[in-house]
């Protein structure tokens, strides 16, 4: 066993750990920055034991930066919840780096890369400073046994205290396991303390380890034993000269004893090759430790022992549970910076509601769920046709069997569900270390942190929501004195919020800061031809420039707002998950982003549609309305592609048909039905269609997974009667339809500049 | 053998690395996140063996001891205390709380079971 003792396979949990183990880290740093006047030790333990549990871990995998550094961390953790150092805000703000640099040391070795000990030598020595600035306390640690002492010593240490048992007392008890040629080399006195089995440790066990190393010869001393009446069960009364031959060297028998060395009087000789003894004075040992490589602490006085049971256990304190504060609800949400914060008490979660479940599993369950689903349409639907008329019954029963399935859809859904509080956790300070890096006073308000989305989402949140915050603390907010200069007061706030409407969940953030610089907005963008001079925006439009492709280059976006990235990436990025992003903006008042996405990944609303014999499936997210164009609002083009003339607006026609090569299917816009759907780089676009067969929810089956990628669509679904049902991506076929032109026109950008989100009254 | 332990420790990897050494040695093996989960999983039955680790929320590896060595049915069950080489305090610590030996953390696989079968008949 102990060769395919494969450590790969904890790493994976291990990581996981740490992750969490980090988070947990922040939060209660966030705890302690919040209340540095009044520190709660509960959280100096609870930070200390997440670095401690990482340190551990790294330990068991040889990861030996992380070793390094975190053992510095720990140490002055330790410290820190002993209250042998206090807790000051540089000191928090050096733990903060810390916990970051562990951060990276964590990726480094689960990317199995060595990291550059420049990036925390640094960090190092400042925790290492704090704890050299401490007054230098006995470190007990580092004493090492003296083995020297002289019996006078040993006395005065307390060592002496069992040397008047080392008599030669009558009537040995000899137990013989040795063969006639039995030469011992090691003569073992060992005289346990009467507390000893307290410890569990059995003399016989012992010696049975000792029988591991050769063969012994066991005399017993009786002189100890009372009389029966008297005997108490839980102490030892018999102790022991063991006589052994062995090849193993005298540390291997001190091993042996390792465990119960301070509780029994242990003398291990080494006997002369012609049988004698060595003289015994000069080897009067000390109690012997165990083997010299590892340092032992001097035991100044005699720890507390366990007291026998018909005594009152008066010795033993009273239990140190730590009992953490408990209350009902979650911790305050509002983490606000500097404002009068109500004492974030450290909430001790129910015991044991919830357990962790791997993801895969999960995974599996919404799988299975989502056939169950399709078994029970299409048995549905095959059944339909039969049922007589008067059977209601049967009808019954599958109206029953069809609520049921779609509950327990929902409910297995709903395991997935997690609140985005994980993902809000790290914006208070991220908002906090910004604001401080531009020198502006910045609160975060947060709300709705336990709105709840499927965990497949809140992994994509954290992106656009830093994006957005970024932007809002970079762009948006002045500096105090403009702030004051325009009446506002000199502390700016960000607003943070989540919440469910219309089936999903909506994010915003908003600051109420300058607002989004309209004229200068324009200017980029027709600088870089986006937009002729002449154009006519309305005030939104130009807003919502900033999400227009290419309009944010490296060299202008800030280290502050992110590594080059533009909001357009960002809206691309939401887009993709068939999600919506829009900003309003107040000059002089604010600005608000908005951003939309649905609930969950795995289930999507679809408009099933009809094209030829085939059937496709279009998400409802997408969906702006549906048109039975008439030959005047037709117009051909010159390639051959044709638009379709909408409220003034030229929308281009998106011939399915053609581009999936369906025969049979309807090619005249005027006999069929086309869907106006919203794209990300084409703006509106119309898929011709033969006929809208109507709307479902469908679970959607990855074709990545099963199958190839395939241009113009997004995945795949099965419907009721058991046929696979593709579901289309539209920005793909708007992408295939335009071919080869894939430059912008005047027509294409103003659509795609048009709000692809709520607009600003709500309107959905 | 065939032993029945119990492992308490607060890092989810670290059960499952002792966890997964004793199992393929052929014992049972049970686990706790903490001291009074480890308490509630015994309720009144007895183990041929626990492991613990030190520090750990709501109840620590030394109080749980304390309180294994005076409970009727755990008393005399034999306790291994999980500490790490920077620690030998640690290590006296839980002897002194009535712990019957111990193991340092990293641990090979190897050296877990023999200090196990060291301490278990």
């Amino acid at each position: 066993m102990p060769q395919d003792f494969n450590l790969e396979q904890f790493k994976v949990t291990y990581f996981e750990e740490c992750h969490e183990l980090l988070a947990s880290a922040e939060e209660h740093l966030t705890l302690l920055q919040n209340d540095l006047g009044n520190v709660d030790v509960e959280v100096l333990h609870a930070i200390f034991r997440c670095v401690h549990s990482i340190k551990g871990g790294a330990g068991a995998f040889n990861f030996t930066d992380l070793i390094d550094f975190t053992h510095s961390f720990e140490t002055l953790l330790d410290k820190l919840r002993e209250g042998e150092i206090p807790v000051s805000a540089e000191l928090v703000e050096v733990l903060y780096e810390a916990t970051d640099i562990l951060s990276t040391l964590v990726q480094r070795a689960q990317a199995n890369e060595d990291s550059d000990p420049q990036v925390w030598e640094k960090t190092k020595q400042k925790l290492e400073a704090y704890l050299n600035s401490e007054a230098p306390s006995a470190d007990h640690r580092d004493a090492i046994v003296d083995y020297d002492l002289t019996p006078e010593q040993e006395d005065a240490q307390g060592w002496g205290l069992f040397v008047d048992v080392v008599d030669d007392t009558p009537a040995p008890e000899v137990t013989s396991q040795a063969a006639q040629n039995f030469t011992p080399n090691y003569k073992i006195k060992f005289v346990p303390e009467p507390h000893l089995l307290r410890f569990a440790n059995e003399p016989l066990l012992l010696a049975r380890e000792l029988s591991s190393l050769g063969t012994y010869v066991a005399h017993a001393d009786l002189s100890r034993l009372v009389d029966l009446d008297q005997i108490n069960p839980d102490e030892a009364y018999l102790s022991w000269t063991f006589e052994l031959e062995t090849d193993a060297p005298k540390s291997a028998i001190e091993e042996v004893f390792e465990f119960v060395v301070d509780d029994c009087e242990l003398l291990i000789e080494e006997i002369a090759e012609a049988g004698e003894q060595k003289a015994p004075a000069a080897e009067k040992v000390a109690k012997v430790k165990s083997a010299p490589k590892i340092d032992e602490p001097v035991i100044e006085s005699r720890p507390p022992t366990v007291e026998p049971t018909d005594q009152e256990p008066a010795q033993l304190s009273a239990p140190q549970t730590t009992q953490l504060q408990e209350t009902s609800d979650d911790r305050a949400p509002a983490l606000e910076a500097g404002k009068e914060a109500p004492k974030a008490t450290l909430k001790q979660q129910a015991k044991i509601s919830s357990i962790r479940v791997e993801l895969d599993r999960v995974d599996r369950l919404v799988n299975m769920v989502g056939e169950l689903v399709i078994s029970q349409a299409m048995l549905r639907q095959q059944v339909e046709n039969l049922i007589p008329e008067d059977s209601h019954v049967m009808a019954q029963g599958f109206e029953d069997l069809s609520a049921h399935t779609r509950e327990l859809q929902e409910s297995v859904m709903a395991i997935r569900m997690q609140p985005v509080k994980s993902v809000f956790a790290r914006i208070p300070r991220m908002v906090r270390e910004l604001s401080a890096r531009l020198g502006k006073k910045v609160d975060l308000i947060t709300q709705g942190e336990m709105t709840e989305v499927d965990k497949t989402v809140i992994e994509q949140l954290m992106d656009p929501l830093t994006h957005m915050i970024r932007n809002s603390l970079d762009h948006g907010i002045e500096t105090q004195e403009e702030r004051l200069k325009s009446g506002k007061p000199e502390r700016a706030s960000i607003k943070l919020s989540a919440e469910h409407r219309s089936g999903r969940i909506q994010i915003e953030v908003s600051d109420d800061g300058k607002g989004i610089n309209r004229q200068r907005v324009l200017e980029k963008a027709i600088s870089k031809g986006l937009l002729p001079s002449d154009h006519n925006l309305t005030d939104d439009e130009i807003d919502n420039l900033i999400f227009a492709p290419g309009f944010s280059t490296a060299e202008e976006v800030s280290d502050v707002s992110g590594r080059g990235v533009g909001m357009d990436v960002v809206r691309r990025n939401v887009v993709s998950l068939g999600g919506r992003i829009s900003v309003f903006s107040s000059p002089g008042e604010g600005t608000r982003f908005l951003m939309s996405l649905p609930l969950t990944l795995a289930v999507l609303d679809g408009m099933i549609v009809r094209c030829g014999q085939e059937k496709y499936i279009i998400p409802l997210t997408s969906v702006i309305e549906s048109i039975h164009p008439i030959a005047e609002e037709i117009q051909p083009l010159m390639n051959g592609a044709m638009m379709v003339s909408m409220r003034g607006q030229y929308i281009r026609i998106v011939n399915l048909h053609k581009l999936f090569n369906i025969n049979g299917a309807v090619n005249d816009p005027t006999h069929g039905l086309v869907v106006i759907v919203e794209t990300e780089r084409y703006g509106h676009v119309g898929i011709l269609v033969d006929e809208l067969l109507g709307q479902q929810q469908v679970v959607i089956k990855s074709l990545e997974e099963n199958y190839d990628p395939i241009d113009g669509v997004a995945a795949a679904t099965i419907l009721g009667n058991g046929k696979v049902a593709l579901i289309l991506d539209v920005d793909g076929l708007a992408d295939m339809e335009h071919g080869s032109e894939r430059h912008r026109t005047f027509a294409n950008l103003e659509q795609q500049v048009l709000l692809t989100g709520e607009k600003a009254h709500g309107h959905d | 053998m065939g032993l029945r332990v119990l492992a308490v420790d607060d890092s989810k990897t670290m059960r499952d690395m002792v966890g997964f050494t004793l199992r393929n040695a052929g014992h049972e093996v049970l686990e706790a996140g903490d001291g009074q989960d480890a308490l509630d999983k015994l309720g009144q039955d007895k183990v041929d063996l626990i492991i613990t680790d030190v520090n750990m929320p709501r109840m620590d590896g030394i109080t749980l001891i304390k309180e294994l060595r005076q409970h009727a049915v755990h008393k005399a069950t034999p306790i291994l205390v999980l500490t790490t080489e920077s620690d030998a305090s640690k290590k006296n610590e839980g002897r002194a709380a009535g712990a019957t030996g111990w193991i340092v953390k990293p641990f090979s696989p190897d050296k877990l079971l023999q200090v196990v079968s060291k301490v278990c008949p």
